[in-house]
């Protein structure tokens, strides 16, 4: 076992990391319950049919008036509050996913490309991050939102929302990966083995793809798990603004929003529930993007 | 007077405690320089921290006595250790590049340290400064002290880094590879000075290097360690000259000498020596891949030219020249030894043979064909099976993340020799054998591998490509003296087993002219001699040369074993 | 050392070039700016020749650089929405911006740079390991939480701060400000706090990471084996080393924070650009919404200038040649 240990590193820290060991099981419970929403919650917050009014506004059930079937309460339209966030948390979680993965091919290949050819195409790379760079995330994001607002025909808007979402999170994260990418391959690009690769005579695309990329890995890996952190918060930010996902499908921006409406009255559930959740969900990837950090750069321990 | 006495260090970790060093002795008296001499992991550096207390967290001292003069260094607390460090012992780094801070000028880091141990203003501060960069040779210092660290060279850096280390005046002197970064001339320069402060300051010195020659010419006395224990202790004369310890005459045994030629080093329980059964197949399937006869290579006038750093927007950057007309012509079968400093273009020319950059001007031709240059040269160049090279850094040189396995058969399928995988996997294990790795080598990583097995590996890749021509860029200077031995071995074995033809570069004059039939001398990207190594060595003509020669550090004749 | 500073100069033309591109294409191409200007009632022909005269028609090049010309003299277009100057809607709402940027950027470096060099000197400490993770927990909670949060125990439970709105402002020249009074700054301090926790985590970890690289490196060690007293080895050197990194980031941090108003100003009904940013994405007014990029960026090119000259200042090896 030991034998074992050292040879994973990792592993071993992971063993001795409780915050790492909590967030893990954190996140890995939320997102079962995502992925598994439509089995496990009781309603489809979706269907309008499938609940009704005269359920609305109960309280958890540790609270006076609270009816058992419904354990963290209803909202005004009498969903039930856990099938409610179970199908946010999922929608957040695939526009987090698909946007990240969008980034991470496009930063990774541009940044991996750049830093290979360096020259013009690494200063015209670099310069459009520049310019991505001087229109933070969030104002990327909302941008796009504008742009398909003016562009799409109304009707396809609604059809589309989660697409143009997902897209506007995904530009405004790529520069991240790009950067990295290109860091660590220049790094890369002075070891000796890459010069062995290339003075073969290896496909630019080989010496790229099974050298140089497994070698970098590393720091990637911490940034895809920071920037799923950064993909959840820009959707619940884009959603809360109101102009991400729409109420009657509700990410956990959007929960958090509606139950905006409900600050000043007694019904704290509505707000609150939704919102440590998604605390929770981003708490939990962070320490672990941390954990990761700590594991691929060991003199910051 | 410095006086350990069983000195242990140990680092707690989460696999039990690590004893870095164990019953160290040893006692330094003032104005002597004490020679710490020993290989990597031999824990010289860990003394040294150990006296001034920086031992890195989380090592401490388990056990034994650590004093300076009267002053008993383990019942210090934090601060009075402080207070003595710089006051009573100083130390200097390996690096001047990076021992200053880059942000102060000299004079400021100058005065704050005098100041920081003796109460005197800021003018007298500054006077004592002044005066003390005279003395260490840095002329018009009063002007120089404005300047920032970068505005200084290598040497003269390094002139600063020994003056701020004596300037309150200490008794003890830690000097960790204080000249390793430092080109030769610069070297001989900084050792003078060490051994004038030691002689007119009565500083003791406790000089920690893995550079035999270094020592040999200025320590008084001199303690060889390794692996966290003291092998042999006394005068410098009778631990080299006749030393009693086995490990001490084995390490004696492995340095090159610089002014005669010997066949073999004398390793300890060789190990480089080729496998029997199936290193043979290896031998034979390379024996068959000889379509060429021996392939030679020339270079005339060779120019490569760099962009300069640019500094006006109107002006052209001024290029920088790296090779200016190089002609060079390595015998067909021969080895042909490629000497010149940091900085002097060696690497560059090696770029240029494999493709890696382009010559400005010049052709190169590997035997009767014309070598493209750079870009010109194809993915799918003959030349690019036939020139091979083993790299400086073996950690560098083998990708971390694939297997030993992948990293060998690779050449295999790319050259297009073995179509059948398990064939590939089986040749390589062959060839592991040959440069004397166990064959199992080939399902782990090259992280599990020692820096003398991993070169050995880079050297069995390079010979699964079946080449004619392989470039060694500096190949042992990355490795321990007893390593190095056994590598310069099994290239000699290898050459004249296959009739290569090698281009070995190095800083390393002694290592040259061990390996080397002709020797060519490189400065500043120009050529200063070329000749027969025996000559050359024998009877250098250029100045530069000659002053090469006598500024290498050596040891005396007699203390040299036999060979 | 100029030609550092022009060729930055150079690559912020270019940067500022490109999103002045950005905002001339939304304008071109999102929507059909005539249909826009104009109602339902206008004819065909009269469209055609506003359109006409409006130069719509000329080559895209040269609608480019007239576009870009006009903005350099300060001629932004109009709004679709309220037909205003949209020059005149923004320089009203940039105080407002701005001064919630600056206090909030301050607030993370008064707090951030302390707390990163503690938590650097003293990593095991039982402090610093608290202080990591609470702000493991502010980069994780999104900014709208925190300003609702804030607003809920300040502003509803305590009714001790205003939770919308600007408070008493005075004016200075053009220059509308809530520095100078008392109710200013207790409307000023829920937003700026809200949106100077995420920054402020940002810089603590930076500085953080900077320091603790800085103190393992051999000019440190030199410094502590000649016995330089503590406290100047680690201000003095450690942290002036320290800040050429921070200071890159933090100016790139200042056009998140400026972007980052946006929800801040949501949350807060704070009256500054990036609410009215909100308003025209809603209602797609392209003209604000390319503005409000162009000044965003210009701001930006602006801080990392500014930042550039700082570098210059602090590394004398951009200042002072080689000898």
């Amino acid at each position: 076992m030991v034998a074992f240990l050292k040879r994973y590193e990792g592993l071993w820290l992971f063993v001795h990391s409780p915050a790492a060991i909590i967030a893990a099981i954190v996140a890995v419970l939320i997102m079962i319950g995502a992925v598994f929403a439509p089995w496990i919650a009781q309603v489809n917050p979706y269907d309008l049919s499938s609940f009704s009014l005269f359920d609305g506004l109960l309280p958890p059930v540790w609270q006076e008036g609270a009816n058992p079937q419904y354990l963290l309460g209803t909202d005004d339209q009498g969903r039930d509050m856990i099938s409610s966030i179970l199908y946010g948390a999922r929608l957040s979680l695939i526009i987090g996913l698909a946007a990240l993965t969008i980034a991470a091919v496009l930063g990774v290949g541009l940044g991996l490309a750049a830093g290979y050819y360096g020259g013009r195409f690494d200063a015209i790379v670099m310069r459009i991050a520049d310019v991505q760079l001087a229109l933070p995330a969030i104002l990327t994001a909302l941008l796009i939102d504008g742009i398909a607002r003016g562009i799409l025909p109304a009707s396809m808007q609604q059809d589309l929302r989660v697409a143009v979402l997902t897209l506007a999170i995904a530009l405004s994260l790529w520069v991240n990966f790009a950067r990295t990418a290109r860091a660590s391959t220049f790094v890369q690009m002075n070891k000796e083995y890459v010069q062995a690769a290339i003075m073969m005579g290896q496909r630019p695309s080989r010496v790229m793809f099974v050298h140089i990329l497994p070698n970098i890995l590393g720091p990637l890996l911490v940034i895809m798990t920071v920037d799923l952190a950064s993909a959840i918060l820009l959707e619940a930010t884009l959603s809360f603004l109101g102009i991400g996902l729409p109420a009657d499908s509700p990410s956990l921006g959007t929960l958090i929003r509606i139950g905006m409406q409900f600050l000043l009255s007694g019904e704290w559930w509505i707000l609150w529930i939704p919102t440590l959740f998604l605390v929770a969900l981003v708490v939990s990837i962070n320490i672990l993007g941390d954990f990761l950090r700590d594991v691929f750069n060991p003199r910051l321990r | 007077m410095l006086v350990i006495k069983d000195l242990a260090v140990k680092f707690p970790s989460r696999f039990g405690e690590f004893t870095a060093i164990e019953d160290v002795d040893m006692t330094i008296k003032p104005g002597e320089i004490h020679g710490l001499v020993g290989e990597s992991g031999a824990g010289k550096s860990t003394v040294g921290a150990a006296v001034i207390g920086l031992l890195s967290a989380p090592g401490y001292i388990a056990n034994g006595e650590l004093s300076l003069g009267d002053t008993n260094l383990r019942n210090l607390t934090p601060d009075q250790a402080h207070e003595i460090r710089g006051d009573r012992i100083s130390m200097i780094f390996q690096d001047p590049q990076t021992s200053l801070n880059p942000l102060m000028t000299i004079e400021d880091q100058l005065i704050e340290t005098i100041q920081a141990h003796s109460n005197v203003s800021d003018s007298a501060a500054r006077k004592r400064a002044v005066d003390l960069l005279e003395e260490i040779g840095i002329k018009n210092a009063a002007e120089r002290i404005k300047a920032y660290p970068h505005q200084f060279s290598g040497g003269m850096r390094q002139r600063v880094v020994i003056a701020l280390a004596i300037c309150t005046d200490p008794e003890l002197i830690i000097a960790d590879e204080p000249t390793t970064a430092l080109d030769v001339a610069v070297q001989s320069q900084v050792l003078d000075l060490i051994r004038r402060l030691a002689r007119d300051r009565q500083i003791a010195f406790m000089l920690i290097t893995h550079d035999i020659g270094v020592i040999a010419q200025i320590a008084d006395r001199v303690t060889v360690m390794r692996k966290g224990k003291v092998m042999e202790t006394g005068d410098t004369p009778q631990v080299l000259g006749a030393p009693t310890h086995p490990y001490t005459q084995a390490l004696m045994d492995a340095v090159p000498p610089l002014d005669h030629r010997i066949a073999r080093f004398r390793v300890p329980e060789e190990e480089g020596t080729a496998g029997v059964v199936t290193g043979n197949t290896a031998e034979k399937w390379l024996l068959e891949g000889q379509q060429y006869a021996l392939t030679g290579l020339t270079l005339q006038d060779l120019c490569v030219r760099f962009a300069g750093p640019r500094t006006s927007l109107f002006r052209k950057p001024e290029p920088y020249v790296a090779l200016r007309d190089v002609n060079l012509d390595v015998r067909p079968g021969s080895i042909m030894g490629l000497v010149g400093e940091s900085g002097s273009g060696k690497s560059t020319l090696a770029k240029a043979i494999t493709g890696l950059i382009t010559p400005s001007s010049g052709v190169m031709r590997l035997g009767d064909e014309i070598l493209p240059a750079g870009k010109a040269r194809s993915r799918h160049h003959p030349s690019r099976q036939l020139v091979q090279m083993v790299f400086q850094d073996p950690y560098s040189s083998l990708n971390s993340r694939h297997r030993i396995g992948a990293i060998l058969t690779e050449p295999l399928w790319f050259y297009g020799f073995v179509q059948d995988a398990k064939e590939r996997e089986r040749l390589a294990a062959a060839m592991l054998e040959l440069v004397g790795m166990a064959p199992d080598a080939i399902d782990k990583y090259p992280h599990q591998f020692s820096g003398g097995q991993r070169q050995r590996i880079a050297v069995a890749r390079a010979l699964l490509a079946r080449p004619r021509f392989l470039i060694c860029d500096e190949p042992t200077s990355a490795l321990d003296v007893s390593i190095q031995a056994e590598i310069l071995n099994l290239l000699k074995d290898l050459q004249s087993m296959f009739g290569l033809t090698i281009l070995f570069i190095s800083h390393n004059l002694a290592v040259v002219r061990q390996m080397a039939d002709d020797t060519a001398v490189l400065r500043n990207g120009v050529i200063e001699e070329m000749g027969a190594t025996e000559d050359l060595f024998a009877r250098p003509k250029a100045d530069y040369t000659q002053t090469l020669l006598s500024l290498t550090p050596v040891m005396p004749r007699e203390w040299q074993s036999a060979g | 050392m100029v030609y550092f500073i022009l060729k930055r100069l150079v690559q912020s033309v270019f940067v500022m070039l490109a999103v002045a591109f950005l905002a001339f294409s939304l304008f071109r191409f999102v929507g059909d700016p005539i249909t826009q200007m104009t109602g339902v009632e206008t004819s065909v022909a009269d469209q055609e020749r506003l359109r006409e005269e409006l130069g719509l028609n000329d080559p895209f090049i040269f609608q480019f650089m007239r576009f870009t010309t006009d903005m350099l003299q300060g001629d932004f277009g109009f709004s679709y929405r309220t037909r205003q100057p949209v020059a005149e809607m923004i320089t009203d709402r940039i105080p407002a911006t701005l001064e919630l940027g600056i206090v909030a950027l301050l607030i993370s470096l008064a707090v951030g740079i302390p707390a990163g060099v503690y938590t650097a000197l003293r990593p095991k400490g039982f402090a610093t390991q608290a202080i990591l993770m609470t702000t493991l927990v502010g980069v994780s909670i999104p900014t709208f939480v925190i300003g609702i949060m804030l607003i809920f125990v300040f502003g509803v439970q305590l009714g001790w701060l205003p939770t919308f709105g600007r408070g008493g402002t005075v004016q200075i020249g053009g220059w509308e400000s809530s520095l100078f009074t008392i109710e200013g700054w207790r409307a000023l301090l829920l937003p700026a706090i809200t949106l100077g926790v995420y920054q402020l985590t940002l810089t603590m970890r930076l500085v953080r990471a900077e320091m603790m690289e800085v103190m393992r490196s051999d000019y440190i060690r030199f410094a502590m084996a000649r016995g330089v007293p503590m406290r100047k080895l680690h201000y003095r050197h450690a942290l002036a080393n320290t800040m050429v990194p921070v200071i890159t980031i933090i100016g790139l941090q200042f056009g998140g924070v400026i972007a980052f108003s946006i929800v801040t100003e949501s949350v807060f009904q704070w009256p500054g650009m990036g609410l009215l940013f909100l308003e025209s994405i809603r209602f797609v007014d392209i003209p604000v919404m390319g503005v409000y990029l162009v000044v965003i960026a210009f701001f930006f090119v602006l801080v990392n200038l500014i930042v550039d000259l700082l570098y210059v200042a602090i590394d004398p090896r951009l200042r002072v040649k080689d000898v």
